[in-house]
């Protein structure tokens, strides 16, 4: 960052002196290094997977539900399925999501969040499934 | 590193990664200089939190969707091919936008700028389609205040569309950015956290014609 | 504003305006404001008195120029968080002048009595003193607690984001602004602090009150989300080297889980009033009575964000006085490990207990099984909490200074009120109990003996931290046993009529068997009001004794955590140079082991952020924002909209954000503070002394 200070420190040297000494913090404190920070960067090729992955991904479900090749019943699940899957190639080639330890808190965070988000959706479905069932029979809809 | 605007710039990004590979320096801890990681975790934590936003919408989607009020419901109204262009847009947007990104790392503006073009030009696409199809249905009688389940169609797929909105407003100032001073480290964790961003909304529109449209209509 | 309006003004009061004014003014007409409420007159002509007063004496005393480049446009941490907690005292007035009220006119209303409130005004009151104390007093005192002390406790010298804390406040300072303008003008929300539909539909309440609550809510909720991301992004990045998780202190630990769960629940409400908000504006069908709309379901996601909120208030606080427990026992806090379990315990499982919130919707018995469940569970990490803090005490020394005080006080209070909450988390007796002022007392019991008593912890323990002065004992004495009597003085009372079957928000009820008890109840809240009084003069007593009670060693308490490692009040770097961090408890580490009120030989620059009004003005225009949507004052909603955007960009423009304080600088503060330390026996420049106790 450009910073038009004034106050410049004169010893470069002496802004970084004696190594600390480093224990088990090393891993949390996290890999600064700004080329492998938190999204990383992918190359022309793995976006080009990526993206051939999503268009096949993105292509099946439309197909098959515009084919009406099968019953809701079990169209549903399917298309859902490759939904969830199509979701995390865009977290692996897109957003580049992996297991090195500069992520750990992204990922812990996105961990996190999916628990949420599950519990947030499911516990919904659930409570007000019940409660239209006990407290609102005659306005259940009628599929 | 871009070439350096000045001097004081150039020493300053040594003293950059003179810190960012020592991240136990005394400095380390209250020092403004090392932005990336820390803007990139902190927006990552808000995307996160967008994701719950979301994950509300579409809960509230869920629970509503046959609540039609003897109106329309999603089969009647959905036009998968529409749908489809619509989503070939934002797919193209996230290959272009990932094209930036390359452009950035080999310190190309000029690949930068066209690419975020493209990848502009496709979310304007797309907001356009989203827009029309709106009015489409709004003149069709099937507005949000048809039924509960096209409030919630209307509220879940028009909160997308306000972030691809912003996402589209916040591309206009990079533009002025990038043309202003080029690829400074400062633009650099902007280009970062936007590619996040438009990344992350193309998350969510997979969840939306999944859930919204495919489902709707299967 | 209306007073110089264009001719057809005086004609506003009837339906039919002219488009100009219907233009300028939306909704909003001269009657808009109730003359006609003595009250409401009395109290809106305190407010702007007092405004008009503090304009006054800030302009008499020439301090604009202060005030504008030290606190409003600061970015230090440390006086955003002073501006946090100042917002929440005087909020504090506010939501308590409403409880008043509201205890008096049930105690006049309970034998024959109307009372002096219209049932419209009482519903009122009851609505603004539960999102007043909850969204504008319990929030900003603990969001202010944290901003001043966590990053001073990981040896940060800022929080990740400066600017992004300028704005959090201020977003939630235009909140509040809303909540106030409400009194006067126009109406509040009649519908609870939770805005239940259908009755908050726009069929049901067509006045402004629920979209003044929408939108402040919105506003002020926007500002927290922030400040939340900012603060988890400080407590990941930026700790001192040598801070590993484990070793961060108790309540930087609480801090990191009531933000998480900050980011993970305040979207729900945003999205749930969002629904609402397009509802009443737009005429949309989530949660209305026709077009097959659900009101069942807004319940279900507002108390899905709302029961998270319950810890995002109350985790804190045991951070609190998990850190004056150790300190004033002089024992490090016992089972450290087990307090940070069950920290993280509970923000899970505060996200899978929101039904217990409206067991007798009729969920059925699975449904309401599994919460039940739940929440009981919920409780076992709170108990563990309790023993750590009583083993802790035991067999330490302990001092009771005014903020163990407060910890002994809230450990009695909130265990009787975790208890009578395990009760409630029973389906069967919920059922019984459900809506009655028996829940009423339960959950004041814990909000305010575990949230407000921890608060009160808080401002004892940290203000001469902030400020460089200890607050009077005396006055903090009187105080302390006003609010602990008061408190059960005007709830015990409200258990048994909840027992009874007394349901609450009642604004008349002819019982007579029931006055008493209310009678007792007002008395109870009169005597927290003394309570409230002797706090406020013990703050200006202490302002006006400040050189008598001076604290010139940083460290008036003997305590353990880096914060005290520092001068009080801090300089605005808060460390000259950052500390290392080898172990637990790390100050009282390094006053054990010598290293401490050690002067390095020489200092480096530190960098810095500059101020910036860029966040004051985003808040300040978004109050207008959240003003012209409530009227439907587009034109100003929308122009507001677009200044805010502007400035947001526009601040991404701004070059000149940070700067270098010369090692010059530091220096002369530092041999200030240094002087202070020799002169207190306790540090020699160059030569590590031990800790003088």
């Amino acid at each position: 960052m450009s910073t038009p200070n004034t106050a410049k420190p004169k010893t470069p040297k002496a802004l970084h002196t004696k190594p600390v000494d480093i224990d088990q913090s090393h891993a949390e404190v996290a890999h600064n290094d700004a080329h492998h920070d938190t999204a990383g960067h992918g190359t022309v090729k793995s976006y080009l997977i990526g993206f051939i992955l999503s268009v096949i991904l993105t292509a099946i479900p439309f197909g098959l539900t515009m084919a009406h090749m099968l019953p809701a019943s079990s169209l549903i699940p399917v298309v859902v399925a490759i939904g969830v899957v199509q979701i995390l190639v865009h977290l692996y080639f897109f957003l580049h999501m992996n297991t090195s330890s500069s992520q750990m808190w992204n990922n812990a965070a996105f961990v996190f969040t999916v628990l949420i988000v599950g519990i947030l959706i499911v516990g919904s479905l659930w409570v007000m499934y019940h409660l239209n069932t006990n407290m609102m029979p005659g306005m259940m809809p009628v599929e | 590193m871009s070439k350096p605007a000045n001097p004081v710039d150039h020493y300053e990004n040594q003293i950059d990664s003179a810190y960012d590979h020592n991240p136990n320096d005394a400095h380390h801890a209250g020092d403004h200089h090392d932005e990336g990681p820390k803007v990139t975790l902190g927006f990552w934590i808000y995307l996160m939190s967008d994701c719950i936003l979301f994950a509300s919408i579409f809960a509230g989607y869920a629970v509503l969707k046959d609540a039609t009020a003897g109106g329309p419901n999603g089969r009647e109204l959905f036009d998968l091919n529409y749908v489809a262009i619509e989503t070939a847009l934002l797919l193209i947007s996230s290959l272009t936008y990932g094209m930036a990104m390359i452009s950035m790392e080999a310190n190309k503006l000029k690949g930068v700028i066209g690419w975020l073009a493209m990848t502009a030009l496709c979310g304007l696409g797309f907001m356009g389609m989203e827009i029309y199809e709106f009015a489409h249905l709004i003149h069709e009688g099937a507005g949000p205040d048809r039924s509960a389940f096209l409030s919630a169609f209307f509220t879940l797929v028009g909160t997308h569309g306000l972030h691809v909105t912003s996402g589209l407003i916040w591309m206009g100032a990079m533009f002025v950015h990038l043309f202003k001073r080029g690829l400074t480290p400062a633009n650099r964790i902007r280009m970062m956290t936007l590619s996040l961003f438009w990344h992350f909304l193309d998350i969510i529109w997979i969840g939306v014609f999944t859930i919204v449209y495919l489902m709707g209509a299967a | 504003m209306l007073t110089h309006a264009e001719p057809a003004a005086h004609a506003a009061s009837t339906a039919d305006v002219s488009p100009l004014v219907a233009f300028l003014f939306g909704k909003l007409r001269l009657d808009s404001i109730p003359w006609h409420e003595p009250i409401i007159m009395i109290a809106g002509g305190g407010m702007v008195g007092a405004a008009v007063l503090v304009v006054a004496l800030i302009t008499y005393f020439k301090q604009w120029k202060y005030l504008w480049t030290e606190w409003l446009t600061s970015v230090d941490h440390k006086k955003i968080g002073a501006m946090y907690i100042i917002l929440a005292l005087i909020m504090l007035l506010r939501g308590f002048a409403d409880a008043l009220l509201m205890r008096t006119q049930q105690a006049l209303a309970s034998n024959g009595g109307a009372g002096y409130l219209p049932p419209d005004h009482f519903d009122q009151i009851f609505s603004a003193h539960g999102v007043i104390m909850i969204f504008f007093m319990a929030m900003p005192f603990v969001i202010g607690l944290m901003n001043v002390v966590m990053p001073l406790q990981i040896g940060a010298r800022d929080v990740a984001f400066p600017y992004l804390n300028s704005m959090s406040f201020w977003l939630t300072a235009a909140g509040a602004i809303l909540i106030n303008v409400s009194l006067v003008v126009g109406e509040f929300s009649h519908a609870g602090w939770l805005a239940y539909p259908p009755l908050s539909e726009i069929e049901f309440s067509p006045g402004v009150g629920t979209d003044y609550y929408i939108w402040a809510l919105q506003i002020s909720g926007l500002g927290t989300l922030l400040s939340g991301v900012n603060l988890i992004a400080t407590i990941f990045k930026m700790r001192a080297p040598g801070m590993t998780l484990m070793r961060m202190p108790v309540f930087t630990w609480t801090t990191l889980a009531a933000n998480m769960l900050i980011v993970a629940a305040f979207p729900i409400l945003t999205v749930t009033l969002a629904m609402l908000g397009a509802d009443r504006y737009l005429g949309m069908h989530f949660f209305t009575n026709d077009g097959g709309g659900n009101a069942m379901m807004y319940v279900n996601l507002i108390w899905a964000w709302g029961h998270p909120e319950v810890y995002i208030l109350v985790l804190p606080a045991f951070g609190i006085f998990s850190e004056v427990v150790a300190t004033f026992s002089r024992k490090r806090l016992f089972g450290y490990d087990a307090m940070v379990y069950a920290t993280l315990c509970i923000c899970v499982l505060s996200f899978i207990v929101w039904l217990h919130h409206f067991f007798t919707m009729g969920a059925g018995a699975n449904v309401n099984a599994f919460f039940g469940i739940a929440t009981m569970i919920i409780s076992i990490p709170t108990g563990v909490k309790i023993f750590n803090w009583l083993f802790t005490m035991y067999r330490g020394r302990v001092r009771l200074e005014l903020p163990m005080l407060w910890t002994l006080g809230f450990i009695i209070t909130f265990v009787i009120g975790g208890m009578t909450g395990v009760l409630l988390a029973v389906p069967g007796a919920d059922y019984v109990l459900h809506n009655s002022v028996f829940l009423i007392a339960h959950f004041h019991n814990v909000i305010i003996g575990g949230v407000v008593f921890g608060c009160i912890a808080g401002l004892n323990y940290w203000f001469p931290k902030a400020f460089g002065f200890k607050l009077h004992t005396g006055l903090g004495k009187v105080s302390f046993w006003c609010w602990l009597i008061g408190f059960w003085v005007a709830f015990l009372p409200l258990y048994a009529l909840g027992l009874m079957g007394m349901t609450r928000r009642l604004d008349f009820m002819n019982n007579p068997v029931w006055h008493v008890y209310l009678i007792v109840a007002l008395c109870g809240a009169l005597l927290i009001f003394v309570g409230i009084l002797a706090q406020i003069a013990q703050i200006v007593y202490s302002i006006w004794k400040r050189d008598e009670l001076r604290d010139l060693t940083g460290d008036p308490w003997d305590a353990r955590t880096l914060e005290w490692a520092t001068s009080s009040p801090p300089p605005f770097y808060n460390f000259a140079v950052v500390p290392k961090v080898g172990n637990h408890d790390a100050f009282w580490d390094a006053k054990q082991t010598g290293t401490a009120y050690v002067q390095p030989k020489s200092y480096e620059p530190i960098h810095m952020p500059h101020n910036t009004y860029s966040g004051f003005l985003i808040g300040i225009v978004s109050a207008g924002l959240g003003f012209g949507l409530v009227w439907h004052i587009w034109w100003m909603a929308g122009g507001a909209l677009l200044v805010m955007i502007g400035l947001g960009i526009a601040h991404t423009f701004n070059e000149n954000r940070d700067y270098y304080v010369p090692a010059e600088e530091v220096k002369a503060i530092e041999d200030a503070h240094f002087a202070n330390l020799k002169a207190a026996g306790l540090a020699k420049a160059g030569q590590p002394v031990k800790a003088g106790k």
